[in-house]
């Protein structure tokens, strides 16, 4: 007997601020340096050095949070989170605890096809606190030790807690991307999953509804996924063993103590791990060498209006004022801020929102991913992509070339003008058309018979001797002309 | 006068007009050192040789007539706490008996700037806890004046460096008392500053919200001398006070027209020791003596002080202590096998039994359940403490008092009883957990020839008031000249 | 809150001190003794009185987002128990 189900999913989501600078010393953040060379006694945790905090990273954490609907609280503190562990030199995390930077957010996700509701993301919190380092553990060794790198000890961090309010894994990964593209768009972190400076756990369990009553399974920490694919396939997987589990036991929620999962990308599983001894018992208290920080409205409103113009904001006036469909505008705003520069830029020179749409989501995009480039890279700039549609839009090319003119642009980097030159489209004089045309309609009295007889599209046998005569004639210019022509006969 | 009973104010005069020289000056404490610290045990280390080189080098630049520091020349020691990337610190504990900082406390390195000649690291209580010196993991350090009896603690070595006279200065740090206490033992003259006065940073943190960093000395002229050279803000330390220091030394010597001094009813109750309650009211008429007009006042709270004190410090110091886990420095178990067990089995190894009892008791007091019966409520009482003083110092300027209930105790006599121990700091405690400054001058002499201290608190920051007001008991007496008998 | 032997251990754990019997014996009495003292806070009446974490209340004290120079790798090794010259070593650890 199977039961139908929701999956119930909040994340907690850490991201790496982008500041010069660790949280508490003046260490450099850049990743990837030999390990243990950016370090200094403060993130060493050695006896006597004291933190201080980086203003950069504080400001960097509140327009985030503002970014996401937080609220500001007047007074915050920072606390410490105590647990052995040989990547936290410390012996402590310095975290926040019972007054959180921000809290009661939200953000909003949809889908641009629509394979789930437009929802609202509740936001618990966002808090800032230090980052831990590394243990690279050989296991090829077996017992062999673990080295420590301390590099990254210390890099800010802000912890964004969602409500559990996504009901499946489609849902969990674009509240991930919208995530990132709000904060990759304002500029407070890379939020590069594979580096690391974005990082996701899951909570997931089901509500079954059974006969007597919905039924809540134990809920499940996730763990390791490092890409916004993992997450989706992590989640997929884990309701689905969930609801296997409950079918073979029916454990409840407070039947078991909460688990943690890891998720394994090659296995393609989520795989029990071995949670750290008592690091249930975390004995968080204020942190004696660190002050609160007290905020006012007035900054908090003025770190707000300096947010700017954010994406949810940019999808809407496209296709308000722009008459963008919802799904351009939203697959466009998704290309993240580059792409939505170089579109404006496009958009506005050449007054034309949707011929710069379409260029941009179907054959740039194209070109971008055949080459693997970012539009920065991209041979065609801006200002020349709105050349090209005006152009066209001028008659200069017709539309049925202008694809040509794109190619020669983009692999030979060259002016529309040489393009169009290079494709040897000169604009035919009228007048020298007319007398193609009446040439050729006098030599075929038979088409002109049938056009008069109503059968207008015989015109079209006639455009392919008309190229011959003269490559640059545009069909639709001649077919008018010819029309005309003809009319005028009788 | 030899150059060991002359004050550090008179040398430095001597030294300035070339009367005197660093080298000499230098040389008479190490030698005082070689003949009285073997049966006193004050210092940990001594640096004779980088003491003498950096005396003479001093000598060289003065003759030289190159810029020169406030100090230059003065003999300082530093009790072992104190982060100094010239030597190891230890804070007398097996943990750290091989930790070489790669870094300078900003204290440390103010003296160096100051061009004190550091002569060496003085014995102190295991990470700064305990009240009596006993609880260093390397050596006893014995009373001056009697070396059955203790000298006190934590800063033990530092007072008795002072008063043994192989030091004419030393910079000891009080969390609980642990200046005003050893000094009060020692007959020397300690002062702990306002919290966030002197820069904690590269201070061994015992209980971070509780440590200062203060000068031990045999006047309140040098103390002063020396916290000038000490104090400033340091953006190193964000507890640090962004607060200009007055140059004290100037302003010394102006009697405080019109003082008001108060006396805690609290502090007359009974246990105090009637010889050293005879002193401290006779300190008292020196006052009146002078016109100040004594109120008694009443600190409500005081009472309280050392129970919220064994709360707040040892579960800071659970925290602070939590990272000597033989991984980054310090002490690792040879006996290793998983994670967990060289963590415990390094920390079992290498911590005493006073450390062990404190972060035992810290880690408990934090824990879930205990959390807002102990921790959080003994921050609530904190702040009643510390309203007490700010309602006391309306009414008057300075508050006068024991430092201890009892003078220098016998060595061993409170080992098997931490509670008693603890209950030491009744007098001292409350100044720590309230941010304010207080001193502790000599007032007087047992029968028995131990000396009696005075202590006298004053407002946050008032400094100044609190050195002149000393010294306008200083100037009026003699008991900081007096000197134990050759040990 | 009186204290026992549990208590004593679950805390040994928590702090990470591996404890002989004798001094689980001591502790649990010596605790027992200053929690008892400590307990007369109890009578102290906090109603509406804020916690005061700090000795002096400053706030809002920062450092600006500027590089500086770390420590060479040697001298950030120097005094550590066990290391390679490139990290500190320790037992296994498994996971992250
Ligand atoms: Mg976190
Ligand atoms: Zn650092």
């Amino acid at each position: 007997m199977s039961q139908t189900y929701t999956t119930v999913i909040g994340l907690e989501v850490h991201v790496q601020l982008a500041t010069q600078s660790k949280l508490f010393c003046r260490c450099s953040t850049q990743f990837g340096a030999e390990p243990n060379t950016q370090t200094c006694p403060v993130c060493i945790g050695m006896p006597g050095s004291l933190p201080v905090m980086n203003r950069q990273a504080y400001q960097l954490a509140l327009k985030t949070a503002i970014a996401i609907n937080c609220e500001i609280p007047a007074f915050t503190k920072w606390d410490r989170k105590q647990y052995f562990y040989p990547d936290l030199p410390k012996g402590y995390q310095i975290s926040q605890f019972d007054l959180p930077m921000s809290q009661d957010g939200w953000l909003d996700i949809s889908d641009p096809k629509n394979r789930f509701e437009p929802r609202r993301v509740g936001i618990t919190r966002a808090h800032l606190e230090d980052d831990a380092g590394k243990s690279v553990h050989d296991e090829a060794h077996g017992r062999a030790d673990s080295e420590i790198d301390l590099n990254r000890t210390g890099t800010p961090l802000l912890e964004i807690v969602s409500e559990p309010d996504m009901r499946s894994a489609a849902e969990a990964k674009a509240y991930m991307q919208e995530l990132r593209l709000l904060l990759t768009h304002i500029g407070v972190s890379d939020c590069n999953m594979q580096e690391g400076s974005m990082r996701c756990d899951a909570n997931v369990n089901l509500h079954i509804d059974t006969p007597d009553g919905k039924v809540a399974t134990p809920i499940v920490e996730i763990k390791n996924m490092n890409s916004f694919r993992a997450v989706e396939r992590a989640i997929e997987y884990e309701a689905e063993r969930q609801h296997r589990a409950w079918l073979e036991t029916s454990t409840k929620m407070g039947d078991v103590p909460k688990q943690t999962r890891g998720w394994d990308d090659t296995a393609g599983k989520t795989l029990p791990q071995r949670s750290k001894e008592d690091s249930s018992d975390y004995r968080y208290f204020p942190d004696p060498d660190l002050v609160p920080v007290l905020s006012t409205p007035e900054e908090v409103e003025s770190v707000r209006a300096a947010l700017g113009e954010l994406p949810a904001d940019i999808r809407k006036r496209l296709s308000d004022e722009h008459s963008l469909s919802a799904y351009d505008a939203d697959v466009l705003v998704n290309q993240g801020r580059d792409v939505l520069q170089y579109f404006t830029a496009a958009a506005e020179a050449s007054g034309d929102y949707k011929a710069a749409c379409n260029w941009i989501t179907q054959d740039i995009q194209r070109v971008l991913k055949e080459k693997d480039q970012s539009i920065d890279e991209f041979s065609i700039s801006s200002a020349q992509l709105a050349d090209l549609i005006t152009a066209v839009a001028e008659g200069k090319l017709p539309k049925s070339r202008s694809k040509d003119a794109f190619e020669l642009m983009h692999a030979d980097s060259m002016e529309v003008a040489a393009a169009i030159e290079k494709l040897g489209i000169e604009q035919v004089d009228e007048s020298a058309l007319v007398g193609l045309c009446q040439e050729l309609l006098d030599a075929n009295p038979k088409i002109v018979a049938d056009v008069q007889g109503g059968k207008q599209q015989a015109i079209g046998s006639l455009i392919g001797q008309a190229k011959k005569k003269n490559p640059n004639v545009d069909p639709g210019q001649f077919r008018r002309l010819c029309l005309d022509l003809i009319a005028r006969q009788r | 006068m030899s150059l060991l009973e002359q004050s550090a104010t008179e040398s430095l005069q001597l030294l300035r007009q070339g009367k005197l020289f660093a080298v000499e000056l230098t040389q008479a404490h190490l030698d005082r050192i070689s003949t009285a610290d073997d049966k006193i045990g004050a210092f940990l280390r001594v640096d004779a040789e980088g003491a003498l080189a950096r005396a003479t080098e001093i000598d060289r630049r003065r003759q030289a007539g190159e810029s020169i520091g406030k100090l230059a020349g003065l003999p300082v020691a530093v009790k072992d706490v104190l982060c100094d990337s010239a030597t190891r610190t230890t804070c007398a504990s097996r943990m750290l008996e091989n930790f070489r900082p790669p870094y300078d406390s900003t204290v440390v390195a103010k003296l160096k700037a100051a061009d004190a000649v550091l002569i060496g690291r003085t014995n102190m209580d295991e990470f700064a806890m305990g009240g009596s010196t006993e609880n260093s993991a390397f050596q006893l350090t014995r009373n001056p004046w009697d070396l059955e009896r203790a000298p006190g603690g934590s800063s033990g070595g530092a007072a008795a460096c002072v008063a043994g006279q192989m030091a004419p200065l030393s910079i000891g740090t009080d969390t609980g008392g642990s200046i005003r206490q050893p000094a009060g033992l020692c007959g020397v003259v300690g002062l702990k500053p306002t919290y966030g006065r002197v820069s904690r940073y590269g201070l061994v943190a015992f209980a971070s919200s509780l440590d200062q960093v203060g000068p031990l000395a045999h006047s309140v002229e040098d103390a002063a001398l020396l916290l000038e050279a000490i104090a400033g803000h340091d953006p190193l330390d964000a507890t640090s006070l962004d607060q200009p220091v007055p140059t004290f030394t100037t302003t010394l010597h102006q009697p405080l027209e019109g003082l008001r001094l108060g006396i805690v009813r609290e502090h007359f109750a009974e246990g105090l020791d009637n010889e050293v309650e005879k002193s401290v009211r006779e300190a008292i008429g020196v006052y009146k003596s002078l016109g100040a007009e004594v109120k008694e006042i009443s600190l409500p709270h005081s009472k309280y002080a050392v129970a919220t004190y064994y709360v707040i410090a040892p579960s800071e110091a659970s925290s602070n202590l939590a990272r000597y886990d033989g991984v980054h420095y310090g002490h690792r178990t040879k006996r290793e096998s998983d994670l967990v067990e060289m963590y415990c089995r390094t920390r079992a190894e290498a911590f005493g039994p006073e450390v062990k009892r404190r972060i035992m008791l810290g880690a408990y007091a934090l824990s879930a359940g205990y959390y807002d019966a102990y921790y959080l409520k003994a921050l609530k009482v904190r702040r009643l403490i510390r309203q007490d003083y700010d309602a006391a110092f309306e009414q008057v300027d300075l508050i006068a008092g024991p430092v201890t209930a009892e003078p220098a105790f016998k060595i061993g006599q409170m080992s098997d009883d931490p509670l008693s121990m603890y209950l030491v700091d009744l007098y001292t405690v409350s100044a720590n957990l309230a941010g304010l400054p207080g001193i502790s001058v000599p007032c007087g002499i047992t029968s028995s020839g131990l000396p009696i201290g005075l202590q006298l608190q004053a407002a946050p920051l008032a400094e100044e008031t609190l050195l002149r007001g000393a010294q306008m008991y200083q100037s009026q007496t003699d008991w900081h000249r007096h000197r134990p008998s050759d040990p | 809150m009186a204290i026992s032997r549990d208590d004593v251990e679950k805390v040994a754990l928590l702090a990470r001190l591996e404890l002989s019997e004798a001094e689980v014996v001591s502790l649990t009495t010596e605790l027992a003794q200053i929690v008892a003292y400590v307990d007369q806070l109890a009578e102290v009446d906090t109603e509406d009185v804020e916690p005061m974490a700090h000795a002096v209340e400053v706030h809002n004290v920062f450092a600006e987002d500027i590089v500086e120079p770390s420590l060479p790798r040697e001298q950030a090794l120097a005094n550590a128990p066990n290391q390679n010259g490139r990290g500190y070593l320790v037992p296994p650890v498994l996971g992250d």
